[in-house]
């Protein structure tokens, strides 16, 4: 039992049962809530495992963006002080069954993942993370294409790795085992960019002729916050 | 190597394994950071109350512990705490008492990677501003929480403030710490300080014009973060009563201004050691730890980064007394029509300004800004340091020098 271990079963003990809160609560705010401390959780064992990047846009994306959004839109919409959601028996069933179908997929993939061989380091230098906390560099320099980072497990689509690469095995010359992920990662954005584009697009205010008589909730769109 | 100065000399001279150093390094710096960040609270609101009362023509707290006022806000702290704890019938329990503490939570961990000397850091990411960004909007989370779960409707309408402000500002202000991020190639604080040592020319608010501009678009956008007037739309307490903590009393109503005075500390401190250069004193050709050692000078170097911080702090309470609150719809428009496109364009000037630009220009440019900005500040200290503060007789004080007082002389008159 080193630190690290007993941090990890913390952080996934509560990251657990805020999951299940979540699932179980009723009023959405609530719900929200539970998912915070859910997203919180997870992004700790990112920053446990050292992928301080991965941790952070986590935090930054869901709970500084998703999350709020979703109690905003609550505040905007609800019609009495606190929303109540009722689940029938039906909806039960169905999520209980696709979420162990899910659950399934996810144990047996997990189960039958080769796990590559890490080089066990010294006791010293266990709790080092300085190392590890150069996530956000290797990101990058993955991003460019500078480093190895092809998955060794056959699940995302990418031809599989044919060299031995990582530490103590250079990659082979001839051998193209490098794959940037940049280009698809400049696709996604420009992607979410025609996609905010055109969200602002549907939500315009709609122009009417002058003939018509002046509109309804002109320029009163945020006045009343 | 350990990662900071104190958990590497445990390490060497008293335990020889990495466990208990690790265990009490989090816990000294735990404690140290969470007593700064409330002192640093204490002191903010004895400040923010002279700073106002001077501001408007009056003395601020002048009687408890002395001729200051220095204790008026240790007396403040006593009474909250004694406060009766109340939470309305109509509210949300569990969210009416959750709300302060993930705010304050928020706010704390910003401070987890925040240098305050060189090498006295509670962790060094290699990410450190990005990941201060991500956990101070957890904050944010926190305060809509307060004012979504008061069960009242002027709390819900200051917690709507605060959520269509937050989710605006938060994007021009990520931009605006883009870019000296771009100069420095790092977003390790303690790397891009490093990167400043020296004298106040090699400062990044002086790098060239488009970092110059990025400072003054991200302490305003860190200013609307930390909800202070003029963005102070989520208080409002001239419409709102109080808005968001309008429900709150006692430990709870603390957490949150807790919260809030250590956000204003923390977004000072990253304004601080991306443009301002951190703990150098800018007056020196060296970091103080060549000079005095690690120790010594990292004293002196947090001392000057405090004092920094506190020196941002004390112009946002500036800004706060002497500026009108905006409309809400203003707040959203300076926002998305201004200070969204002007970050864009920081962005991109700051690219193509270290791709296109000559060598010699780079070099050359930032004595120019820095003594030009300096000069300029030299000046108008001494304007106001040579300015008489006691009207002549008849005459009317400060922006109102030309005229005469109404009614003077009347009594003379036979």
């Amino acid at each position: 039992m080193t630190l690290n271990t007993v941090l990890f079963w913390i952080l996934a003990a509560t990251t657990g049962f805020c999951a299940i809160a979540v699932v179980v609560s009723q009023n959405i705010v609530r719900s929200a809530t539970w998912l915070l401390f859910t997203l919180a959780g997870v992004s700790g064992v990112f920053f446990l495992l050292g992928a301080d990047f991965v941790g952070a846009t986590q935090l930054l994306v869901y709970v500084g963006g998703t999350l709020v959004l979703v109690v905003f839109g609550v505040m905007l919409t609800a019609q009495g002080p606190f929303v109540t959601m009722r689940t029938g028996a039906a909806e039960w069933a169905v999520s209980m069954v696709v979420g162990l179908i899910f659950f399934a997929v996810l144990v047996v993939s997990v189960a039958s993942a080769v796990w590559p061989e890490r080089p066990r380091r010294g006791p010293a230098d266990e709790m080092n993370n300085a190392e590890q906390s150069m996530s956000s560099t290797r990101l990058g320099l993955a991003l460019l294409g500078v480093r190895e980072a092809t998955p060794a497990a056959r699940m995302t689509g990418l031809p599989a790795r044919t060299g031995q690469t990582g530490p103590g095995h250079p990659p082979a010359p001839n051998v193209r085992t490098r794959v940037a992920y940049l280009f698809p990662f400049e696709i996604v954005s420009v992607h979410l960019l025609v996609v905010l584009l055109g969200a602002a697009y549907l939500a315009r205010a709609k122009r009417r002729r002058a003939s018509s008589a002046a509109p309804l909730g002109t320029g009163a769109g945020v006045n009343g916050l | 190597v350990r990662e900071t100065l104190l958990e590497q000399w445990l390490y060497d001279n008293v335990f020889q394994s990495p466990f208990w150093p690790y265990l009490i390094v989090a816990a000294v710096f735990g404690l140290a950071w969470i007593s700064f960040m409330l002192v640093s609270a204490i002191f903010s609101v004895w400040l923010e109350r002279k700073v106002a009362g001077r501001i408007q023509d009056r003395l601020g707290p002048t009687r408890v512990g002395g001729k200051f006022g220095w204790l008026q806000t240790l007396a403040d702290g006593l009474k909250l705490l004694v406060k009766e704890d109340i939470i309305p019938a109509s509210a949300d329990r569990m969210l009416f008492r959750l709300g302060p503490y993930i705010a304050l939570t928020g706010s704390f961990l910003a401070y987890l990677a925040l240098p305050f000397g060189n090498g006295v850091v509670a962790r060094d990411m290699n990410v450190a501003v990005f990941y201060m960004l991500a956990v101070m909007s957890t904050e944010v989370f926190g305060i809509i929480l307060a004012g979504y779960g008061s069960g009242s409707k002027w709390s819900l309408f200051g917690g709507m403030r605060e959520a269509a402000q937050m989710v605006s500002y938060e994007v021009p202000m990520a931009i605006c710490v883009i870019v000296p991020v771009i100069v420095a190639g790092t977003m390790n604080l303690s790397a891009v300080t490093r990167q400043q040592e020296g004298f106040f020319w090699n400062w990044y608010v002086f790098h060239d014009p488009f970092t110059f501009a990025a400072f003054w678009t991200y302490f305003t956008c860190a200013t609307a973060s930390c909800k202070r007037a003029p963005f102070d739309l989520a208080e409002a307490e001239s419409e709102l009563v109080a808005g968001f903590h309008t429900e709150y009393s006692g430990f709870r109503w603390l957490s949150l201004f807790m919260a809030e005075y250590g956000s204003m500390f923390a977004v000072s401190g990253i304004a601080s050691l991306l443009f301002l250069g951190g703990w150098n004193t800018g007056v020196l050709p060296v970091d103080l730890t060549v000079w005095l050692g690690p120790v010594l000078g990292n004293v002196i170097n947090v001392l000057v980064f405090i004092a920094k911080g506190w020196l941002l702090v004390f112009v946002m309470m500036w800004v706060r007394w002497t500026l009108p609150r905006l409309r809400i719809d203003q707040v959203m428009m300076t926002c998305l029509k201004y200070l969204l496109p002007i970050s864009c364009v920081l962005l991109l000037g700051v690219s193509l300004w270290q791709l296109a630009v000559p060598n010699v220009v780079l070099v050359y440019l930032r004595y120019v800004l820095a003594v030009l900005s300096v000069g300029g500040l030299v000046l108008l200290i001494f304007r106001a340091a040579t300015m008489t503060t006691t009207p002549p007789m008849g005459g009317m004080p400060g922006a109102w020098g030309g005229l005469r007082a109404p009614g003077y002389g009347l009594a003379n008159k036979p």
